[in-house]
């Protein structure tokens, strides 16, 4: 099935309780598909086409605010209108999913794939001081498994994550093995896993839980920044995730991530034959990044390429790890427009051309 | 005599309610905002309500509703309550859901959300407060704000060539077929307050039968936005705020 209809799939299994979206263009087989399988008929999630994406992320707001597990979905143009209810989530400490099908931009763009939106997923994207996890994934089966991790996640650290997928990874079709299906959480659960959540009960509760992202009080506002701040330092020592292929003996390193991965695998393959000695690192946490492992293979390599379908977005985080020890170079195309393993491939040698005349 | 001994000689006519905490309000002494809350914490306990309760409390002068009434409480960014109220109530079906929003909130910025949750017919009661001004950010132009109006964005009064015109949106909502009640009510005078909050408990039970989406607008005085007395205030809303937002119901389909 394509990557977009495996998030729906997984996310009905997860026991999800409610998805709230909006249309757009290449990620709406999501919404589509949820409609198709009625869930509401069998697991009681609820699926709501909203009347637009900030209406969308405001509903994953106050779903989540009553400790449900609820997510949304987008592309570019409309995660670029949800980035203030995604501050919103970050700041109220919730959990919740977003997922990103990136498309070409800025402004309206293109349709076609893109990487484009690494900055916005990585580096905060709304206002205010925080991150989301940001997971990456590379193929149709990490699509269905990155709904369940990063729910699983955002409950963790009471954080919202992020899927940011390419367009590739949304429209492809793949064979994927689905996670099990497992019943949605019951009220008495979600009460004792999440005791700070809006249910309404407060006179049960003997006192009342309000959700707010408001301090005006100078001295608690700072403490609630300090608090979001260690819980990120914690999610950086524990949940760093990557691939890596070829590390062992590399000469050279490439870092990408997503479907674009999956094509510099194929080329340094190609160049292996030809006996050059070229590694790659798949970052699967765009945050956290896996600074430590390419600062690691930094001092053991001559050179970096980091190949993205952008003008050059992750390779400032891997200029960041990699401290000047040695070049680091990005090769990227823009509108839509994927490169093929030979087109990586002369841009490695491009860059590094004493590999080609080995 | 002792206040527990009036208690006990069941001669009380009048007390704080039970849910209204002891906080100091931030409200200004005259506001409408105050006797909103009020009345709201005495329904919620006349009907048993405070064990199946969210509140949705806008940004305005509303913003620390959560930290007068003893309910539980979800602070929604500028204009989203009615998308948060949307989804704490059909992930909650059980629950009481209201949102409680100012003109701004309510009818510039969230008019969307507030549209298409009534629209959709969601089983929520939204209490509308509309004094024609923006209070919290002192004094600013309203959708709302009468032609002619002064504010500190209209210094010159409100020209509708310029601005538009006071938005009635009470009158869309009762348009739309998801509403079953939409009225308007004020809380200046002790006969109006009564008759406000009768609306409110309607609301709620409308929402507890989920008859779909239930507005009362309560057509309220900023008397420091206005810049004038309590008592001015009152008399200026009756003279000038009541010939362009008229009381009473707009639409009930409940009867």
């Amino acid at each position: 099935m394509k990557g977009n209809e495996a998030i729906a799939h997984a996310a009905i299994r997860y026991g999800a309780d409610g998805y709230f979206g909006y249309p757009i263009t290449p990620q709406s087989e999501i919404l589509e598909t949820l409609e198709e399988l009625m869930p509401w008929e069998t697991t009681g999630m609820v699926v709501l086409q909203a009347e637009s994406e900030v209406a969308a992320i405001n509903m994953v707001y106050g779903g989540a605010s009553t400790g449900k597990a609820v997510f949304t979905s987008s592309s570019s143009p409309g995660v670029s209108l949800k980035q203030e209810g995604i501050s919103y989530i970050a700041a109220g400490e919730l959990p919740a999913l977003i997922i990103n099908v990136m498309r070409g931009g800025p402004g309206l763009g293109t349709i076609h794939p893109s990487q484009s939106d690494y900055f916005q997923a990585t580096k905060g994207g709304g206002h205010g001081d925080y991150h989301l996890i940001v997971l990456a994934p590379a193929s149709v089966q990490e699509m269905a498994d990155f709904v369940g991790l990063g729910f699983d996640l955002a409950f963790k650290y009471r954080t919202p994550a992020m899927i940011l997928a390419d367009g590739i990874v949304g429209q492809m079709m793949e064979k994927v093995v689905l996670p099990p299906a497992r019943p949605r959480r019951t009220d008495e659960e979600i009460a004792r896993q999440c005791p700070w959540a809006v249910t309404g009960r407060a006179a049960s509760r003997r006192h009342p839980n309000v959700e707010t992202t408001l301090e005006l009080d100078d001295e608690r506002m700072e403490q609630n920044n300090l608090r979001f701040q260690r819980t990120y330092r914690e999610i950086e020592a524990n949940e760093v995730r990557f691939e890596e292929y070829y590390t062992d003996d590399a000469e050279y390193l490439m870092v990408a991530f997503g479907s674009i991965a999956r094509i510099c695998l194929k080329a340094i393959e190609d160049a292996r034959e030809r006996g050059m000695k070229i590694g790659l690192i798949r970052p699967i946490t765009l945050w956290p990044f896996p600074k430590g492992q390419i600062e690691k293979l930094s001092r053991k390599v001559k050179g970096v390429l980091t190949v993205e379908i952008n003008a050059g977005q992750m390779v400032e985080d891997v200029r960041l790890a990699v401290e000047g020890r040695v070049p680091v170079y990005h090769y990227g195309r823009m509108g839509g427009i994927v490169p093929n393993p030979q087109e990586v491939l002369d841009a490695f040698i491009s860059h590094f051309p004493e590999t080609a005349r080995q | 005599m002792t206040i527990e001994e009036i208690k006990q000689n069941g001669t009380v006519v009048a007390c704080k309610p039970r849910l209204l905490n002891d906080n100091n309000m931030h409200y200004c002494p005259g506001c409408s905002h105050g006797v909103v809350h009020r009345i709201l914490a005495e329904i919620i306990d006349e009907m048993h309500l405070d064990d199946n309760i969210i509140g949705v409390a806008p940004v305005g002068c509303a913003v620390f509703a959560y930290n007068y009434i003893d309910i539980d409480w979800i602070e929604a960014a500028h204009g989203r309550a009615p998308a948060v109220a949307t989804a704490a109530h059909r992930l909650n079906p059980d629950r009481v859901v209201f949102t409680y929003q100012g003109d701004g909130d309510l009818a510039a910025i969230g008019t969307a959300e507030a549209i298409h949750a009534a629209n959709r017919g969601e089983n929520i009661t939204i209490i509308f407060i509309n004094n024609g001004i923006y209070g919290m950010t002192g004094g600013q132009m309203a959708p709302t704000t009468l032609e002619g109006m002064k504010t500190s964005t209209t210094p010159y009064g409100r020209r509708v060539d310029l601005n538009g015109y006071p938005l009635k949106i009470s009158d869309l909502f009762a348009q739309l077929d998801g509403t079953c009640y939409v009225t308007r009510q004020s809380v200046h005078t002790p006969a109006a307050v009564r008759k406000a909050k009768k609306a409110i408990a309607q609301a709620f039970r409308n929402s507890i039968e989920k008859r779909g989406t239930s507005v009362i607008e309560i057509v309220s005085t900023c008397n420091s936005g206005w810049k004038m007395s309590a008592a001015q205030s009152n008399k200026w809303m009756e003279e000038n705020m009541f010939p362009h937002y008229p009381m009473g119901d707009l639409k009930n389909t409940v009867k």
